[in-house]
């Protein structure tokens, strides 16, 4: 069943390897054989669709979705950017979900332990959508570094994590935003893991346009998500 | 191409209020779970169980699965399906292993009809964990279908020998109709992973 259109593939020299072994978590989690590639058939050409309606009024807003009274600790932040695909074309109503650690580098889940504050203010997850042009764009809290145990005295710059669907499952994304001038991010096995020349995309940009005066700077993160590849029937 | 993708990162240890959070007791709204069934009366309802299996053979506890599907007359819910899904089934499903005993996982749904252009009923899976640089991506074919199996062209592609870790097997019992779905990241019965 062609659709008449495919989706470029998986851009290998960028995403990183299966297995890397400076991340301790991968040798014994990241597939070891081959993968098989499948021609893409309407399964693969869709995928679930969220828009606005998944998106709650205070979603987009971190410093106030899980606010129990107060306002969260820490430098508040706009993040923003535009989601587009490979060849420029902006991605409108594509849903963002992220999450994060609070300012002082502590995720809510019960599974961190981190010697760091919970803020009762600050859950540090959120959602939002694309609008028409592909621009997304939300307020939070810049998450704090945290130490993990990976090697000794291993800390992970300071990030946030995004998840994205796009137009069908074969966009599906989940990647971190880092902070530029992060002097950690040299030393972390994560982002080291992206192949040299693809690094800097994970990397946001300090913004003035993006920042508002008197009340939060702004980072902008762009996204970019596989696109279409021209086919014989569209040439 | 102008733009180079967006590298993939892994989804990390901490997910669940992200992404599951009233799986794990989080006071977040959660997008999905793992009840794709209920908008599709017509459905045949089965419950996909399993678990997945580091290199050393350990069942993971952090790590999410997600499903895509086709309703149960093969039709997804998606504009480019011209015949959409006229149930109000949405077809995904999202779920973490961190809850239930022995990690395991588990999807109640609706068995997925034939989308009709060959391929036997399958299901999509996105998988996502620590240590996981980018999401495996995998499918589900069920074990009552070995015809359909026979002819299908992606089946067609995996050897032989491996065919048998896309197969969901299907036990019928009191509960219902449990397809057993575990996933092995490495070792001989590594499952076969896609890329399309």
């Amino acid at each position: 069943m062609s659709k008449g259109f495919v989706f470029s593939p998986r851009d290998w020299d960028s995403h990183p390897p299966q297995i890397h072994p400076g991340y301790k978590s991968t040798p014994l989690r990241g597939p070891t054989k081959p993968l098989v590639v499948l021609p893409q058939t309407l399964s693969e050409l869709t995928g679930p669709v969220y828009g606005q309606d998944a998106v709650g009024p205070l979603d987009h807003d971190l410093t106030k979705l899980a606010a129990k009274g107060g306002e969260p600790n820490g430098e508040r932040i706009i993040v923003a950017g535009l989601v587009s695909d490979e060849n420029g074309r902006p991605a409108p109503n594509i849903l963002l979900e992220v999450w994060q650690p609070n300012a002082a580098g502590r995720y809510i889940h019960t599974d961190d332990q981190h010697d760091a504050p919970i803020d009762p203010n600050f859950m540090g997850a959120g959602r939002c959508v694309t609008d028409a042009d592909g621009r997304y764009r939300f307020i939070t809290i810049k998450p704090g570094a945290y130490p993990w145990g990976n090697h000794y005295n291993a800390w992970r710059p300071n990030h946030i994590h995004f998840s994205l669907f796009g137009p069908s499952i074969l966009t599906r994304l989940v990647t971190q935003m880092y902070f530029p001038g992060d002097p950690l991010l040299e030393l972390d096995p994560i982002f080291q893991g992206v192949p040299a020349a693809s690094r800097h995309l994970l990397v946001s940009k300090l913004s003035i346009e993006l920042s508002e005066a008197e009340w939060a700077l702004g980072y902008e993160f762009n996204i970019v998500l596989r696109g279409r590849a021209a086919t014989p029937m569209e040439s | 191409m102008a733009l180079k993708q967006t590298p993939s990162q892994t989804v990390g240890p901490y997910f669940s209020y992200g992404l599951t959070p009233e799986q794990y007791g989080y006071d977040y709204k959660q997008l999905a779970d793992n009840n794709l069934g209920e908008a599709d009366g017509n459905g045949q309802r089965i419950t996909i169980r399993g678990q997945v299996f580091d290199g050393n053979g350990a069942t993971v506890r952090d790590a999410v699965l997600e499903l895509w599907q086709a309703d149960s007359q093969g039709r997804y819910a998606h504009p480019e399906d011209p015949r959409g899904s006229n149930t109000g089934f949405k077809g995904f499903g999202r779920t973490g292993t961190g809850t239930l005993p022995e990690n395991y996982y588990e999807f109640h749904t609706i068995k997925p009809g034939a989308i009709g252009d060959g391929q036997a009923p399958h299901i999509t899976v996105v998988l996502f964990m620590r240590g996981l640089l980018n999401h495996a991506y995998t499918r589900i074919y069920f074990s009552d279908e070995a015809a359909a199996n026979d002819a299908d062209p992606g089946l067609a592609l995996v050897d032989a020998a491996r065919r048998n870790t896309l197969i969901a097997q299907r036990q019928e019992n009191p509960a219902g109709i449990i397809y057993q779905f575990d996933i092995h990241m490495q070792g001989e019965q590594e499952t076969v992973f896609f890329d399309a």
